[in-house]
């Protein structure tokens, strides 16, 4: 699970463009694993089993893992180290639950951040486990699970034996709120905190850029093709 | 009949999304736990996706969304601050502040709802009750299963609540209730009501008065242009036999209900600050998107002005709440004190919704945007729990010892 700067942030570099500027940002549970924790639950009720939320990131993001506690995770483990980057992450997220036996891994399709998209990938990669990209749809049938994923144009549906990583897709299913007496048992459920394995980044931020601005809206009446035509031809020069 | 949404007559949802971002203009979050900005946000966000949808509706057409009490109940709103033995939160004042916040930043109704619920009803069985009632009745009001409602007020004693004519008999066996209350949020639905009558030698005792009971009945208020999605109503008692172990022992006098106030003024004093922000933060994205003589209408000072005082006021209030808790949770709040934050906290969300559904024009009228409903519903809460002018009088006596009430 990786926790991300608030949707609404505004979001600004220091540093001569090199770093994210932080200050002020609010951070929120990566929006794609927050539907994997959910969907995690939703299977572990229905067939019994327990969720346990990683997360590689320093302890100032323990608030957003103990929102996955009050969400309804039964244990949290947060690899205290700087997520710098996806082969970081994977690999350390791989060396901490290879003799874990897991069932099922889930990941986000992409942290809402970078959109970088890798570590369920890399994750299943350094476990040897099969890997199921994009999953809109994920049901259990004592060993065996039915995916279903989104490909370009269409919905490919896919059998898969467990134990297998899958990430997370929008519609897998809608997110839960934390209610009070999820919060109030979040309190006493077990955070555990572990060193890393010295897995490092390889890749380096070498600088950040904004999209450019975008030009002023110009709104014009449905029944009025004329003036549009006419703005296209003598303003904008594009006809 | 009270007016209940039946299968035939759904709830419309708006698809509108509510784009709500609560100002923080002094990092007042630095000051609360992480586990308070988790209750807030968590509140806020059930309040984005139940309440915001479905409110304006239920507004529009006087309708009880009696199917979101669940949630309620499930976001902690049903006395978050009384012990968890007995199924409620076991949370501070703060956080029960927080949460009564959020949801009048959704209705001023909705919250109503929640306070009666928590403070009014529940709160009094606590402070008040035999273990036997906490047991039998707080559980159950704390999920939602059971709704209660407070009655205090009467057709011709409402600032004046010691001149009550409501009574009862000790008949051996049972008490005997004769009179009438009005004004009571909730009743129309309400299972039970903790009921404030006076006895044989006049003193004011509480009773828990259970739907269903021979000669009581609730009908509902009509036509009222605010808290219009809130259910309110009459408890009319003809002759009610009334089980000797409903009466709450632990009480005598007004000092039973004026104590359920304070807690539920508290709560109103950190609620309409959720209404105030919602006002505010409709202002400020209106102000960007609506131009006039080509230009966004937050470039004129005159809207600035309007903001930038919205934002102050805010502010001012949150921090009060925020000492306010602090002085709650140490036991050490006075209602005077209490009274100033109702008092000031209420004038100021009014204000607010006043002055941002003028910066909406036209459009402010109207249910696309929310101020209209807050400013209607805010005239009912600067009306009730004590008026305005009520608790002015109580500030009075507390600086000069003088009692100008009558
Ligand atoms: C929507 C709604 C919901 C309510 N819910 C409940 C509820 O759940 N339970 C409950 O018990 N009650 C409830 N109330 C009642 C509410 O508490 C009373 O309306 C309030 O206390 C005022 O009483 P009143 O309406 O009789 O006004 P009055 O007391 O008649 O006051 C009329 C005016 O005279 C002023 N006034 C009165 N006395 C003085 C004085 N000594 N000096 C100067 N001015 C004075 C008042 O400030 C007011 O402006 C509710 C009211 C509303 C509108």
């Amino acid at each position: 699970m990786s926790v991300v700067p608030d949707t609404t942030t505004k979001v600004t570099f220091t540093d001569n463009n090199t770093k994210f500027n932080t200050a002020g940002v609010q951070y929120i549970i990566n929006p794609y694993d927050e539907m994997s924790l959910t969907r995690a639950l939703e299977l572990t009720e229905a067939q019994g089993g327990t969720v346990t939320v990683i997360h590689v990131g320093l302890a100032d993001s323990e608030p957003s893992v103990r929102k996955a506690l009050a969400i309804g995770a039964h244990e949290a483990v947060r690899i205290n180290a700087e997520a710098s980057d996806a082969t970081l992450v994977a690999k350390e997220i791989a060396n901490w639950a290879a003799d874990k036996e897991f069932d099922l891994i889930l990941t986000g399709r992409e942290s809402i951040d970078y959109n970088g998209g890798m570590t369920g990938g890399l994750l299943a990669a350094h476990l040897g486990l099969p890997f199921v990209n994009v999953v809109s749809k994920l049901d259990i049938n004592g060993g065996e699970a039915t995916a279903v994923r989104d490909i370009d144009g269409g919905k490919e549906t896919v059998q898969v034996m467990l134990p297998f990583v899958a990430s997370a897709q929008k519609d897998l299913t809608e997110p839960r709120i934390p209610n009070m007496r999820g919060i109030m048992a979040a309190r006493s459920k077990p955070l555990t905190v572990v060193d890393p394995g010295g897995a490092s980044a390889k890749g380096q931020h070498q600088s950040y850029e904004m999209p450019p601005a975008k030009g002023a809206v110009q709104l014009i009446e449905p029944d009025n093709a004329a003036e549009l035509i006419s703005i296209l031809h003598n303003e904008a020069k594009v006809i | 009949m009270p007016h209940f949404p039946n299968k035939e007559e759904k709830i419309h949802r708006s698809a509108k999304q509510d784009l709500f971002q609560a100002p923080d203009f002094y990092a007042i979050d630095d000051l609360l736990s992480e586990e308070h900005k988790l209750i807030r946000d968590s509140v806020r966000d059930w309040v984005k996706k139940d309440v915001s949808p479905i409110i304006e509706d239920c507004a529009q057409r006087n309708i009880f969304p009696r199917h979101i009490i669940k949630g309620m109940a499930d976001a902690g709103a049903f006395g978050p601050q009384l012990p968890a033995e007995y199924g409620c939160g076991g949370l501070d004042y703060i956080a029960y502040g927080l949460i009564m916040q959020e949801i009048e930043r959704g209705d001023s109704g909705m919250r109503s709802t929640a306070s009666v619920q928590g403070s009014l009803v529940m709160y009094p069985i606590y402070k008040f009750g035999s273990e036997e009632q906490r047991k039998k009745y707080l559980p159950k009001l704390a999920s939602g299963e059971m709704m209660g409602c407070f009655g205090l007020t009467e057709p011709d004693h409402g600032s004046n609540p010691a001149g009550m004519v409501t009574h009862f008999k000790d008949m051996g066996d049972h008490y005997l209730l004769n009179g009438a209350k009005m004004w009571i949020s909730n009743a129309p639905f309400a299972d039970i009501a903790v009921v404030w009558a006076k006895n044989e030698e006049g003193k004011v005792r509480g009773l828990i008065v259970e739907r269903g009971m021979e000669g009581f009945t609730t009908p509902e208020t009509h036509n009222k242009w605010s808290l219009r999605a809130s259910a309110t109503g009459e408890l009319v008692f003809d002759n009610v036999r009334v089980p000797k172990e409903n009466l709450l022992p632990g009480v005598e006098g007004l000092k039973g209900p004026l104590t359920c106030l304070n807690s539920a003024r508290y709560g109103i004093s950190w609620g309409v600050i959720g209404a105030a922000m919602d006002c505010y933060d409709s202002a400020v994205r209106y102000s960007k998107e609506r131009h006039q003589f080509g230009r966004p209408i937050g470039g004129f000072q005159l809207q600035q002005k309007k903001l930038a005082e919205m934002l102050t006021e805010i502010t001012k209030a949150q921090l009060l709440c925020w000492r306010l808790g602090h002085l709650m949770n140490e036991g050490k709040a006075t209602p005077a004190q209490i009274s100033l934050a109702k008092r000031n906290n209420v004038d100021m969300a009014l204000h607010i919704a006043r002055e941002a559904r003028q910066m909406h024009g036209g459009m402010g009228i109207t249910g696309e945007y929310p101020l209209m409903r807050h400013m209607m519903n805010l005239e009912s809460v600067i009306t009730y729990e004590g008026t305005h002018d009520i608790h002015l009088l109580i500030l009075g006596m507390e600086i000069t010892g003088e009692n100008a009430f009558v």
